[in-house]
């Protein structure tokens, strides 16, 4: 009986979906409809509140500027407060009811886990936000991403390492989300750049004082720089007892504090830290020849001119790319149905976005290499590039 | 104190139950309006009739989610509603059992019908462990122990990565039944609706029964109802672990559905959600539990659309309905309708 029912219905679906197709192709001025499912709200609001301001921005922009193929852009957002399971409903509603062409969106690698069984089935582009690694490794047919990976982090990392010829490193971790996957990442990428891990300590994010375990790495034999993956207020103070200790090889820290509100906590401690960082940061230091520079600085621009000075951040970035990303993709196939536009992003090809230049294959969906991170080294209080 | 009401166990007839009186026979328009049969009746009629308003996945979806919610919303109403005992920790172990499920079909090939039971004993196992040491706490303690359980499971759950995938959480594989995946709006909501069904008809033959009294008479008064001879620990201990229990099957039924765990299921504010959809419902009513958690999952999605504005407009109407009815939604309106009956009457 059940089951029955449930071909009844099944039936019916098909049905109903063949003529929503049918419909929706005799409607040319119709507008392209933009899911979006970001976290706005909550614990992980400073990655979703710049993304939905920059897709509502730059929105705003292409439709004044006549649309996409003739056709204006409507953004239809919901906020998920980073929750897996609000996201889900979420995207259910932008697939079924909202029945969207494009889903831009997912703040954190949580959201955009939970949403990909559906956008699968449901066969529709989707461009994430998100950082980890395991959104796009293995590659799903539908799902592509925009940011850099930690994994590319620690890559940039040792690569400088590699060049100062450097080889044995102590990693100080923290052990909240980012810290524990990047911390992962680095011993699984060391032995790609002949890097040779000495010492390996960790600290909580909730820690004050790091000391105990920096003088244990720092009494370890022939030891040559030390990596410090973490975020937040931890590699500040990583960074002061780093100092206070007198070591005398090289500090490294992550992406995730490439933000003044680092410097500011470390104050004098800072000084000569390296890490890797979006060309986002040093926009305006950029060499003017580079060709990342127009994009980053037109973006930059355009974002502080409507929130202010200093409110640009790399995360905006990412929806900005990925907006791009969706506007390029529907040019070059010149419609927007589902199957040609992913073919359409699959293909993408020397596309230059604020995280770096871009080139998806079948088997990357995300494009980037280890150009999309700067060098940054610490000089009187601000960031100078190194390369 | 307060006078002690209902009673635990009493040999006298006359106070055998709050419906009606052992020995006299219900009237038929008192069977219709009593809760295990109209009630029932009432709930069947509109879970019946709740398809032809669906029209696509994403309102199966958010039928489903008020169905899970409510199987442990029920359960809940148990130990909060009847017994009195404040958990905070619910979540902990609806994601308990959501885990169970994930982790034994993906990494034991264990069959989903048989990992739903499977997580279900582990999880009573837990509780009543667990149970019996914090239940001889009461008021703030128990509140806090329980909170303390919630977020022991969820530190957990975040942290053992090799596990459960840590804090980005994991897949679970759709259940297959010979050879047919069991995917769809349609086929999860019929899941969902018979589970629903025969949990509302576990309560409420629980409520109705010895165990149910028990449980009133330990609420109005514990002392009291053990001087009646009530064996107050035995009785929370056992409504805690059926609570556990229902919110570990919900939870293996809510990771089978959505094909995805994340430790989020256990966090805090989803076992205050809980909580809040029993006191927003109304404490002891099974059906206001039903209500409850109907409501609070419906309301975000209707007002998703007043973006930016949609936490603040939930936040009053949730403030205005426990000011204007402090007992909870359904409870305030029956007694409403049965003053109105009364006047009418005299």
């Amino acid at each position: 009986m059940v089951k029955r029912l449930s071909h009844a219905l099944m039936v019916a679906g098909v049905v109903g979906a063949a003529v929503g197709l049918a419909a929706s192709a005799d409607a040319q001025e119709d507008p392209i409809r933009v899911g979006s499912f970001l976290a706005v709200t909550g614990p992980a609001s400073f990655l979703g509140d710049p993304e939905l301001k920059t897709l509502e921005m730059y929105i705003d922009r292409i439709n004044g500027a006549g649309g996409l193929l003739g056709r204006p852009l409507e953004l239809i957002h919901y906020d998920t407060g980073a929750d897996a399971n609000t996201a889900r409903t979420f995207v259910k509603r932008l697939l079924d009811e909202d029945e969207v062409d494009v889903i831009l969106g997912g703040s954190a690698t949580g959201t955009t886990m939970a949403v990909i069984p559906l956008v699968e089935r449901a066969e529709i582009p989707f461009v994430s936000f998100s950082g980890g690694v395991v959104v796009i490794d293995p590659v799903k047919p539908w799902v592509f991403k925009t940011p850099h990976t930690d994994r590319m982090a620690c890559g940039k990392i040792f690569e400088d390492l590699q060049k100062r010829g450097l080889t044995k490193v102590g990693l100080i971790s923290g052990t909240g989300g980012f810290g524990k996957s990047m911390h992962e990442q680095c011993v699984d990428v060391a032995p790609d750049y002949a890097i040779e891990i000495v010492a390996d300590e960790t600290y909580a994010p909730s820690d004050t004082d790091m000391v105990a375990q920096l003088t244990k790495i720092k009494n370890t034999e022939g030891l040559q720089a030390v990596v410090n993956p973490g975020f937040g207020q931890g590699p500040a103070i990583v960074t002061k007892n780093f100092t206070q200790l007198g070591f005398d090889v090289p500090l490294y820290e992550s992406h995730g504090v490439a933000s003044k509100k680092y410097i500011e906590l470390a104050g004098e401690a800072a000084e000569g830290v390296r890490l890797p960082a979006s060309a986002l940061l040093v926009a305006e230091r950029l060499p003017l020849d580079d060709p990342q520079r127009p994009v980053v600085v037109g973006y930059k621009t355009t974002y502080e001119a409507v929130h202010g000075p200093g409110s640009v951040s790399t995360f905006g970035g990412h929806a900005y790319d990925g907006l791009m990303m969706y506007k390029a993709a529907v040019e070059a196939a010149g419609t927007t149905e589902p199957a040609a536009v992913r073919d359409a992003l699959e293909s993408l090809s020397g596309f230059m976005g604020t995280a770096g230049r871009v080139t998806m294959s079948a088997d990357d969906h995300m494009g980037l290499d280890l150009t999309a991170f700067r060098m940054l080294e610490i000089r009187d209080g601000d960031w100078v590039l190194v390369e | 104190m307060a006078t002690i009401k209902p009673s635990g166990y009493s040999k006298h007839r006359k106070k055998q139950t709050y419906t009606r009186r052992l020995g006299t026979r219900a009237t038929p328009m008192q069977m219709l309006f009593s809760e295990r049969v109209g009630g029932m009746g009432a709930l069947i009629l509109v879970i019946a009739c709740l398809p032809l308003l669906l029209s696509n996945n994403y309102q199966y979806d958010v039928a489903i989610t008020m169905g899970i919610n409510a199987i442990v919303v029920v359960g809940l109403n148990l130990l909060v509603g009847y017994a009195g005992q404040v958990s905070l920790g619910h979540a902990g172990f609806f994601a308990l059992g959501a885990y169970a499920s994930a982790i034994l079909t993906t990494r034991y090939g264990l069959h989903g019908a048989l990992a739903l039971p499977a997580g279900a004993l582990g999880v009573g196992v837990l509780a009543y462990l667990i149970a019996r040491p914090i239940l001889r706490l009461s008021g703030h303690y128990l509140a806090m122990a329980t909170l303390g359980v919630g977020v022991i499971i969820h530190i957990v759950l975040d942290r053992e990565a090799w596990l459960t995938g840590g804090p980005d959480g994991m897949y679970v594989p759709t259940i297959e039944v010979a050879g047919v995946p069991l995917y769809g709006g349609a086929i999860w909501y019929w899941i969902v609706a018979a589970v629903l069904i025969l949990t509302v008809w576990l309560a409420l033959n629980l409520i109705d029964s010895p165990i149910g009294r028990a449980l009133r008479g330990l609420h109005g008064a514990e002392v009291a109802a053990e001087v009646a001879g009530v064996d107050t620990t035995h009785y929370k201990v056992m409504v805690f672990v059926i609570s556990a229990v229902l919110a570990s099957v919900a939870g293996s039924l809510s990771a089978h559905f959505s094909e995805f765990v994340t430790p989020d299921s256990a966090s805090f504010f989803h076992s205050i959600l809980f909580v809040t959809m029993v006191v927003f419902g109304g404490m002891a009513s099974t059906f206001g539990a039903l209500i409850g958690a109907a409501l609070l999952t419906l309301l975000p999605q209707l007002l998703a659309d007043f973006s930016g504005y949609e936490q603040m407009i939930l936040g009053l109407i949730m403030m205005l309905v426990m000011i204007v009815m402090p007992r909870g939604l359904l409870p305030t309106l029956v007694g409403l309708a049965r003053r109105r009956q009364r006047e009418a009457r005299s």
